[in-house]
């Protein structure tokens, strides 16, 4: 008992200094997790980033933690600090720690991939050998360095049924289009055509209602019937006759709804496009569209976006990404896209494509 | 002739306080240095030195002391933003600050996430990108404040991309964030990164840069949109001047002394008496209209680059033209002088120094450094710093 009596104070000290540490530490870094819109938090912040930037390596995953709760602007405060502790190359660096955050699906995907880049920087043997169990990590950064070692090797296979069969696992797991399009190309080369607009998920059943009129852009903000009630059966006056809903649908390779094939290569219009998507259950989602017309999203009325810029480069995929919600049963998805005045030939398009994923960048499709 | 002499004693005097370059095209934002000229730019030569850049970027380095400043951006969606420091003497790299764009980063494939240049007060540096962020650091890398200016405002982004280079003046920083959705200038408190004045901006894409006119308490900035310039007095964002006569979008206006060179109806002079809201026109010419890239200073001087790749020097009062010449284009940066020689990079990454009189320009020495090269290069002291794609350079005497 005597013997004992000591070290159960000792242990208790070391609790109490450890506790001490780390609620220090949350102290300190909470003016960066704080930190709102328009420089809101940045006076507070200035005080507190020198001592956070100054803690030793030890401390990391803490601030990995902080990044867990921290909004981007957060996470941009928290980084520099882990950049500047990286500098000193303390050898208090606790690696095993940061792999297991990283191996920990519930952190935040970009305190993740922070956590991925330390390692990256500090030991890179051991991020290489991690690489390869990202191929089903939700978080895309990481997927995608999975993926692409994948690609990789299945490009080096000659043996071409082998080839083929790598290169569809490659395709069952890739998320990003740059990936998905490059090994699509690599499965044609071999013969196999991939259906991308199934594959990602593009929306590509539309009702659409048009022309409306868009002289001087003035378009863009009025209401037009559509925005107000959803009725197939109605007719209403357009920008020179009555226009009432018709059915446009896509055959594109990626989902792309030309408008110009409704209604012809005019100017100074308004178009709505309507579907109806259904889905299992209410879920957080995100609503990817593309255009470089102006254009609007509502979301069962709700209004997620508006966008109102025309022709500054082209449309391409998953140009938006708008964070939104599913509900259980049908969801109504209405799209407003506005042409305007100018008349150079990189000024016709009239279109856009849509899709929808969960937030991790998987394609949701309508039960349709 | 006493004009002349005070707009030449004004050009150098700014420019030889110290061998800093602090801005995009400058100290000045006019391209000039007083610096002793290069006659030659030779990878080779002792001194010089080329540093490997992790991504793209369109913007130039800036210069404070030995220290070289510059940004980039990398990853599949250029989400990356990098600011780096360089050893000038050696081209090794003091220190890399990495953030992750919180604006979007969608721009087309000629410019990059990092196509504004840096801005320093000489104690802090100030980064910039398309995706609207902007961080402050001090010299060694510290961070003092960032913000998100199209986390702040979701609509400020060009499908393009954006590229004004932000500046300082008088402890405020302005960014400019014009475009056709939502644009907005903003003066932001240097210390601690609070907004102390936002303007609304023609709504329209805008990919020119404010500029610095006048000094110390007469300090202005200058604004430029396809509607024409405003003066506008940097800590409260007020408009002191409003020129209507429309300006370019991508060219920015040039400051020599009490003069303003303004790309607008070709090129046009201003005479502005600085800290008064008056200005007079002193010449307008079609003829001097530049290309992508802005005017150069050098003595009562300013030489000009136009679309077809013609190089023209004329006098900075009246606008009179002294001689043309072709070069090697095309051209993307912007040229910079000093007294006696015009450097200039083109987009296939030639450099090229053209010695420079009020009758002729002759070009002496070339370089190739086969890279991409689309962005304005710096001079300080002996060192000449251009960035190409994947490489910083330095040359030197």
């Amino acid at each position: 008992m005597k013997i004992l009596l000591p070290l159960i104070v000792y242990l208790f000290l070391l609790i109490d200094a450890f506790n001490a540490v780390t609620s220090s530490v949350r102290d300190l870094v909470q003016p960066l997790i704080e930190i709102k819109k328009n420089g809101t938090g940045n006076k507070l912040a200035i005080h507190a980033w020198p001592k956070v930037a100054d803690l030793p390596a030890q401390h990391i995953p803490e601030l990995l933690n902080a990044m867990n709760r921290a909004n981007p602007l957060g996470d941009n405060w928290i980084r520099a600090a882990i950049s500047k502790i990286s500098d000193k190359r303390d050898s208090t660096l606790p690696i095993d720690e940061i792999i297991q955050f990283l191996n920990n699906y519930s952190n935040h995907a970009d305190s993740r991939v922070e956590a991925f880049r330390i390692i990256q920087s500090s030991h890179p043997k051991r991020a290489e050998l991690l690489i390869p169990g990202f191929l089903n990590d939700p978080v895309m950064a990481l997927r995608r360095e999975a993926v692409a070692k994948k690609l990789s090797a299945a490009k080096k296979e000659t043996n071409k049924m082998e080839r083929i069969n790598l290169f569809n696992e490659v395709l069952n797991k890739a998320r990003e289009i740059d990936q998905i399009t490059e090994v699509s190309n690599a499965l044609k080369e071999d013969g196999v055509i991939v259906n991308l607009k199934e594959l990602m998920g593009f929306v590509v059943d539309w009702q659409t209602i048009g022309p409306f009129d868009n002289t001087e852009r003035k378009g863009f903000n009025f209401i037009y019937p559509p925005e107000q009630k959803i009725n197939y059966h109605a007719n209403y006056r357009g920008k020179s006759d009555s226009v009432k809903w018709t059915p446009l649908s896509t055959e594109h390779e990626l989902g792309l709804i030309n408008i110009n094939e409704q209604y012809g290569e005019i100017k100074e219009v308004v178009a709505y496009a309507h579907t109806r998507f259904t889905f299992g259950e209410n879920m957080n989602t995100q609503f990817r569209i593309g255009s470089k017309n102006a254009w609007k999203l509502w979301v069962n009325g709700e209004l997620l976006f508006a966008r109102d810029e025309y022709h500054r480069g082209k449309t391409r995929i998953d140009q938006f990404v708008i964070d939104g919600k599913l509900k259980k049963g049908t969801n109504d998805i209405l799209v407003k896209v506005c042409q305007n005045e100018q008349t150079q030939s990189w000024t016709k398009q009239w279109e856009f494509n849509f899709r929808i994923t969960d937030q991790e960048g998987s394609v949701i499709h309508s039960g349709n | 002739m006493i004009k002349i002499l005070i707009l030449a004693f004004a050009l150098l005097s700014l420019n030889s306080l110290h061998a800093n370059w602090l801005n995009f095209r400058g100290n000045q934002s006019n391209g000039f240095s007083a610096s002793k000229s290069l006659i030659d730019l030779n990878a080779d030569q002792e001194g010089a030195w080329r540093a490997k850049l992790p991504g793209r970027g369109l913007s130039s380095p800036i210069i404070v002391g030995d220290k070289v400043f510059l940004s980039a951006s990398s990853g599949v969606k250029q989400e990356t933003l990098h600011i780096f420091c360089f050893s000038g003497s050696t081209g090794l790299t003091l220190w890399e600050r990495k953030f992750r764009a919180t604006g979007r980063t969608i721009c087309h494939e000629k410019t990059s996430v990092a196509a504004s240049t840096m801005t320093s007060d000489g104690s802090k540096v100030v980064a910039q990108f398309s995706s609207n962020d902007v961080f402050c650091l001090t010299l060694s890398g510290d961070l003092i404040w960032l913000r998100g200016l199209t986390y702040d405002f979701p609509n400020a982004a060009n499908g393009l991309g954006m590229s004004s280079s932000p500046l300082i003046a008088k402890g405020v920083l302005l960014a400019q964030v014009e475009n056709d959705a939502y644009s907005f200038s903003m003066g932001i408190n240097m210390n601690n990164g609070e907004t102390l004045w936002k303007k609304d901006r023609p709504r329209a894409a805008n990919w020119s840069s404010p500029t610095l006119f006048g000094n110390g308490d007469n300090q202005t900035i200058i604004l430029q949109s396809k509607e024409g310039i405003s003066i506008v007095n940097p800590k409260s964002g007020k408009e002191m001047y409003n020129f209507s006569e429309g300006a370019s979008t991508i060219p920015s206006s040039t400051p020599a002394g009490n003069i303003l060179l303004v790309p607008s109806n070709g090129m046009t002079a201003l005479e502005i008496q600085a800290g008064q809201e008056k200005a007079k026109k002193l010449w307008s010419d079609n003829k001097l209209g530049p290309g992508t890239g802005s005017p150069a200073i050098s003595k009562d001087r300013f030489l000009v680059i136009n679309k077809a790749n013609v190089l023209t020097c004329a006098r900075i009062e009246t606008g009179e033209i002294l001689w043309r010449m072709r070069i090697k284009g095309p051209s993307s940066g912007s040229p910079i002088a000093t007294d006696s020689h015009l450097y200039f990079f083109n987009e296939e990454g030639l450099g090229q120094v053209i010695k420079i009189n009020d009758k002729k320009g002759e070009v002496v020495a070339s370089v190739d450094l086969e890279e991409t090269i689309l962005c304005t290069p710096a001079i300080s002291g002996n060192g000449l710093y251009v960035r190409s794609d994947s490489f910083l350079w330095k040359f030197t005497n």
